[in-house]
């Protein structure tokens, strides 16, 4: 399984585990793709109790013919909510925060990108980031923003990617918004046109 | 940082607010207007008859929105070591005294989306410019405030007209206590808690929010202990080759300024980490009555905070 | 005052010039004839008459066309100026620092009266005339920080403070050394200092953060900081790094005298009251590398510290394709001599 390295860059977050928050009356699990094993995890380790508080927003991915969803389901009776797409799942998201209180707490486990996705929609909610418990699992693929014409794309795995909005040749530097939820891209050749040095899979 | 005292006041009233607490107000000498300041925020005054021996952090009470004069709301301690005592006994009307410009560190959170306060007694000061304040910016927030009879704390009648239905007084002679439990267990999302009041009031409210699953980031608390007399002692400075005396009622930070060698400090109660200095050699023991260094960092033995900690042996020589 | 503001453009066919007097006020930031990293904070304190630490905020024969410059930038790319939605105290609070400042500190041009909340602003060199009710952002053609930011030189954040650390929640950056306001705001200080090379391994910002966290009230600091540019070109933004990148490569042993700008930030840090933010202002100068050899010592001290510079952090400030030109440039003022000591020209 690819992990994040310990990067030199500081805004990189730094992805600590899942371990379950003593005290928190609702735990509020959001997972995509492989962050199902993750979970799966966390859950194996709690009493009923614990389990009875947790609610799951999960989105397959590109994990979906592994078919965690059905292996979650069983441990969760009536709280796993499946969702096609990070969209959706976002959605309905929303709709738990605007209901929560402060013991209710959250969890986001899966791609980094998706990780982002969720913070930044719970940091809307008055969510303090630190307080988020997170687990990178899967694809290291980066959402990235192209600081030119400010388009995202999701699932980058290349140091250099042409940015789907303005085909701008973009370097993907390791310099990361929370805001965002996105790295940064910067045009890699606007001093010389024909020095694109070419792209490596540095993030599969 | 240096903590200056460059502010010349003059004491233009003296009210007392409550039993055995005053409200000073204070106005600058040349009538100067004030440096602004926020709700939380104190300054510290230089006290004692030789000018500047004490120096005592002390909340701003007033309103934020006056720029005349600033007002400090002062309990008597029954252990004070000079501080409040000389407040109390010895300062009158017109009286000069030197004070720091405002220093906040018990802020406002402005990502707050509510806002719960908790004050025990004397532990309403800061409460009051963070009030007004709170109204001021329509943000949504209850002030719970406990004390033990009708009158012994101040402000009660002030604060109810302020803030009507928002205030939530709790009387111990009355048997009325906070339930901390249930005043946590259903505030929304985005609510930050700010205590401010005696120590079991402050760990009350924390052990409370963990029980709940509260995220610590938003839970904010300032005590107010002062640091405690003790033995005089001798302290040697590598650096500035000194060896300086500390008082019974003095801290060490007290006794670094008066030699002139302007050690770094900012809250003067243990809490903010500023004032930490290291320890080349502690032959004795280091009293350590700080918050900040975690308990590994204080059997260690190789700083001290010297706003609160003191020193009890032989020889101790700091890295200054 | 007899100063004269200029009439000059920082892009297209680039007319900004540096007067006499305004080359020997430049504040050259190298103290010794070799590179060292450091945080170098010292209080903001009032510097000689005539330097650019005079005043806390510094105006100079460059404000007029500034100001004309940032409202282009700011009408192509909106996205330079942006405030989150709890920074509006701190937006008031730059108001009142910035006008009450440039205020007293040039009472010819700019005055201020109060009446409780009611105010009125005046700035000759603009043209402004405005009377508005402090607090009350509907009184006032812009959100409060883009209003009085568009009248000042530099750039500018608000750092808001909790969780020990500073937050990047607000700002205008417009004339920025290659960073983007759109992608960092939000972000702490350990985060927006991320992509500079070595300081962390050193501590630097740890050390810098404990100091700023305790930044007090009426006790503003400075520091210099500094990069080169090709052409006096302001918005040398990551947005708009496809239209200025190639600029790098257009340096030649004949233009590079007067194509070159060293450009140095005055950076200053002010705690500010109401909001317990800290504003964080950058401010820039510009001046060629021929400009600055009207002084020898400081060609010769250039050349010296762009010899020891680590190629790190050559390539991170963007000088790799055209050091040795700069190099060889100023190594015709080279004679081997010592420099003076302090900043300061011959």
């Amino acid at each position: 399984m690819p992990t994040i390295p310990p990067s030199l860059y500081k805004s990189r977050p730094v992805y600590p585990g899942l371990s379950w928050i003593a005290g928190a009356r609702r735990h509020l699990i959001t997972a995509d793709g492989e962050g199902a094993l993750a979970v799966l995890e966390l859950l194996n380790s709690a009493d009923q109790e614990t389990r009875n508080r947790a609610i799951l927003l999960y989105t397959p991915g590109g994990s979906k013919q592994l078919g965690h969803g059905a292996k979650l389901a069983p441990l969760l009776p009536g709280a796993c909510h499946e969702f096609p797409s990070i969209e959706t799942l976002l959605f309905r998201l929303n709709v738990e925060l605007t209901r929560a209180n402060m013991s209710t707490r959250l969890y986001a486990t899966g791609t980094e990108g998706f990780m982002g996705q969720v913070i930044a929609l719970a940091q809307g909610h008055g969510v303090n980031p630190l307080s988020v418990k997170t687990e990178h699992r899967g694809s290291l693929a980066r959402r990235v923003q192209c600081v030119h014409c400010k388009g995202f794309m999701d699932g980058v795995t290349t140091s250099i990617v042409a940015c789907s909005h303005c085909g701008i040749s973009l370097f993907v530097r390791d310099h990361y918004s929370r805001r965002l939820g996105a790295f940064q891209g910067v045009i890699v050749n606007a001093e010389v046109a024909e020095e694109i040095p070419a792209a490596e899979e540095l993030y599969p | 940082m240096i903590h200056a005292h460059d502010i010349r006041v003059r004491v233009t009233a003296i009210e007392e607010v409550a039993p055995r607490t005053k409200r000073f107000r204070l106005q600058a000498v040349d009538s100067s207007h004030l440096p602004q300041f926020a709700g939380g925020a104190h300054i510290t005054v230089a006290l004692g008859d030789d000018d500047g021996a004490l120096r005592n952090p002390y909340t701003l009470s007033g309103s934020p929105q006056d720029r005349v004069g600033y007002e400090i709301t002062v309990l008597r301690a029954a252990d004070s070591r000079g501080g409040s005592a000389f407040l109390h006994e010895q300062v009158v009307l017109g009286q000069e005294v030197s004070i720091s410009a405002p220093i906040n560190l018990f802020p406002i959170n402005a990502l707050g989306r509510r806002h719960v306060l908790l004050a025990g007694g004397i532990g309403i000061t800061p409460f009051m410019p963070i009030t007004e304040q709170l109204i001021d910016l329509s943000q949504k927030f209850e002030l719970h405030y406990a004390m033990r009879s009708d009158g012994a704390a101040p402000y009660e009648t002030l604060l109810r007209s302020r803030l009507g239905h928002r205030l939530h007084v709790y009387r111990s002679d009355l048997r009325e206590r906070i339930n901390l439990e249930s005043l946590l267990e259903g505030q929304p999302l985005g609510t930050h808690l700010y205590v401010c009041g005696p120590e079991r009031l402050i760990d009350g409210a924390i052990n409370a929010g963990k029980a709940l699953g509260w995220p610590g980031e938003n839970i904010h608390f300032e005590r107010f202990a002062g640091p405690p007399p003790g033995d005089p002692f001798e302290v040697r400075l590598a650096k500035s080759s000194k060896a300086i005396a500390v008082g019974q009622h003095q801290t060490l930070l007290e006794a670094l300024e008066r030699a002139g060698v302007e050690p770094p400090s900012l809250c003067r109660g243990g809490a903010c980490g500023q004032c930490e200095i290291p320890v080349i050699k502690a032959d004795g023991e280091l009293l350590h009555y700080d918050h900040f260094l975690s308990e590994e960092a204080r059997s260690s033995g190789r700083s001290i905070m010297t706003c609160v900690s003191r020193f009890k042996g032989r020889e101790l020589v700091l890295d200054f | 005052m007899s100063l004269t503001f200029r009439d000059e453009t920082f892009r297209d066919d680039f007319t900004f010039r540096n007067s006499p007097a305004a080359i020997r006020r430049f504040p050259f930031p190298f103290d010794r004839d070799q590179y060292m990293y450091s945080v170098n904070m010292e209080p903001h304190s009032k510097g000689p008459a005539g330097s650019a630490t005079e005043f806390p905020i510094d105006i100079d024969e460059h404000y007029v066309s500034e100001m004309r410059e940032r409202a282009l930038v700011l009408q192509q790319d909106p996205l330079r100026c942006q405030s989150l939605p709890h920074m509006i105290t701190a937006e008031w609070d730059l108001v009142e620092l910035l006008m009450t400042s440039m205020a007293d500190s040039y009472p010819h041009w700019f005055s201020l009266s109060r009446n409780g909340n009611d105010w009125h602003w005046i700035n000759r060199p603009l043209g402004i005339d405005q009377k508005f009710t402090f607090g009350n952002v509907a009184t006032l053609p812009y959100p409060p920080m883009e209003y009085i930011t568009r009248q000042c030189q530099g750039d500018f954040s608000l750092l808001d403070q909790r969780d020990d650390n500073i937050w990047m929640d607000a700002g205008i950056a417009t004339t920025q050394a290659d960073w983007s306001l759109d992608f960092d705001i939000g972000m702490n200080f350990m985060e927006w200092h991320a992509p500079v090379p070595f300081a962390h391994q050193m501590g630097v910002f740890e050390r810098a953060l404990k100091y700023l966290l305790n930044l007090q009230i009426d006790k503003p600091v400075r520091r210099l900081n500094w990069t080169m540019t090709i052409n006096p070109r302001l918005d040398t933004s990551p947005e708009q790094y496809p239209h200025w990148g190639k600029d790098r490569t257009q340096v030649t042993a004949e233009n590079v005298g007067d194509k070159v700008y060293l450009r140095v930030e005055l950076q200053g840090l002010w705690r500010l009251p109401r909001s317990n933010a800290i504003v964080f202002s950058i401010r820039g100068y510009l001046a060629s590398l021929s400009e600055l050899a009207t002084s020898p010592k400081w060609a010769r001290r250039l050349s010296r510290v762009l010899k020891s510079l680590p190629d790190e952090i050559a390539e991170y400030k963007g000088l790799s394709r055209h050091r040795a030109l700069s190099i060889a440039w100023l190594s015709q003022f080279e004679d081997d001599s010592p420099t003076s000591p302090g900043c300061g020209p011959d």
